[in-house]
């Protein structure tokens, strides 16, 4: 599994009076295939995924991928660090289904006739074969969702993050999401409001006011979550 | 089914013929549209493209999906051009404009966004020397028409917000929100973007 080092991370947004803490010296170095992260919102845990990829940089500390520094070798981290936003209808950017899937293969200079087979089976592997040249704005909530992860998965990435991607959806799409997440070979950190996701978890990080407060196994660290919430 | 000018697959001879091919025909029909001065000819490049669409395999159902919102801004422009200059301006006007519209809604029905851009993209290519990004600009294309039914989702979701709360004559109440929602959506897809490689 890829290396994932946050070495002593804060990070603030704004200036002056507005200015906010949104994480506070956070030291953590992730290894498992299965890493969860919860805590109330405005806690930091958005932003602490944000920095494994390089959509946030730190305004102190450093987050490397594989000693890969996220504020020097961004393209290389992002590369190897896929992300899936909450809401799948701000990260689909084609309008069709196969094409917005092909998107991230035709970036990085795939030839056409390549990507399209990469997309075809991706599509197959998602359920979503039957949907290639569907108006992505038609799907379902869950099936936008799993365009999402397709257009991700399909670059290949090491390490997947997954930012509370199952926040917007019905139990039977969550449900669904949750079985792609599951049978994932690649290093997954998911951060979620909802606790049943986390079984067979190796680790899970509790986050509360900026802060890193617990860090263990998921039955613990929902526990403290809970203690915390009460 | 969409109910706007999204791809729909298929292959008949528009959808076969080149994305360039069709994109210059946009543009040749949209320059020697000024020309047109009589009603016949309005009528007849209306009847030109609506035999495109039978061409394509498209009904009447889609015909008129297209131009439906349009009908709140023809009737306006129809009674402005009869009072000016009599009904035959007016007919010339309202023939330029539905064949116009339909013609790009028929470009789109027929061709896929990735073709669109890319023959953009090489078009745009001898800029390069002039500091133009051809792919730069391939992207604004295809987000452009990914953004339409997103824009009119945001504005479905305001409009019925506004109407549980009592709010339906207030048209503040109706475009602060979807400005706010849109300019949120942007930003979001931004950072999207970004996770996705746009910025390297």
């Amino acid at each position: 599994m890829p290396v994932i080092d946050i070495e002593r991370v804060s990070h603030t947004y704004g200036e002056g009076t507005s200015r906010r803490t949104v994480l506070r010296d956070v030291t953590v170095t992730l290894t498992e295939q299965r890493i969860g992260i919860i805590g109330a919102n405005g806690s930091g845990k958005s932003t602490f995924v944000r920095l494994l990829n390089g959509l946030v940089v730190p305004t102190q500390g450093a987050v490397t991928v594989d000693g890969l520094d996220t504020r020097r070798h961004a393209r290389e981290v992002r590369r190897r660090v896929g992300f899936c936003f909450t809401d799948p209808d701000a990260q689909i950017v084609m309008p069709t289904v196969a094409e917005d899937v092909a998107f991230g293969l035709r970036r990085r200079g795939l030839g056409k006739a390549e990507a399209a087979a990469r997309v075809r089976e991706t599509l197959e592997a998602y359920g979503l074969a039957d949907h290639a040249d569907h108006p992505a704005h038609l799907l379902s909530g869950g099936q936008k969702q799993l365009l999402a992860l397709s257009s991700v998965l399909v670059t290949d990435p090491e390490v997947l993050v997954l930012d509370e991607p199952t926040t917007l959806l019905d139990l039977r799409n969550a449900a669904a999401v949750q079985r792609v997440v599951r049978g994932l070979p690649h290093q997954v950190v998911l951060v979620t409001h909802h606790l049943d996701l986390l079984d067979g978890f190796d680790r899970v990080l509790v986050f509360d006011e900026a802060r890193l407060v617990h860090d263990g196994p998921p039955h613990a660290a929902v526990e403290h979550y809970r203690k915390l919430m009460s | 089914m969409s109910p706007l000018g999204l791809y729909r697959p298929g292959d008949s001879l528009p959808h076969r013929l080149p994305a360039g091919f069709k994109l210059l025909l946009m543009v040749a029909a949209g320059a020697t549209s000024v020309f047109l001065d009589h009603p016949w000819q309005g009528a007849s490049a209306v009847l030109a493209v609506l035999g495109g669409y039978l061409l394509a395999g498209f009904g009447l159902g889609t015909v008129w999906r297209q131009v439906r919102p349009l009908v709140w801004v023809l009737g306006p422009i129809a009674v402005f051009h009869v009072v000016l200059g009599g009904w035959e301006q007016a007919a010339v006007v309202l023939g330029l404009v539905l064949s116009l519209v339909l013609l790009a809604a028929l470009v789109t029905l027929t061709t896929r966004t990735t073709d669109m851009v890319d023959a953009v993209v090489r078009a745009l290519g001898p800029l390069r020397v002039v500091g133009v990004n051809p792919e730069r600009v391939g992207l604004l294309l295809a987000l452009g028409i990914r953004s339409v039914p997103v824009v009119v989702g945001l504005a479905q979701e305001v409009r019925d917000a506004q109407r549980a709360r009592g709010l339906t004559a207030s048209p503040r109440a109706f475009a602060v929100p979807l400005v706010v929602r849109s300019l949120r959506h942007a930003d979001a897809l931004g950072d999207a973007l970004v996770a996705r490689g746009v910025d390297d």
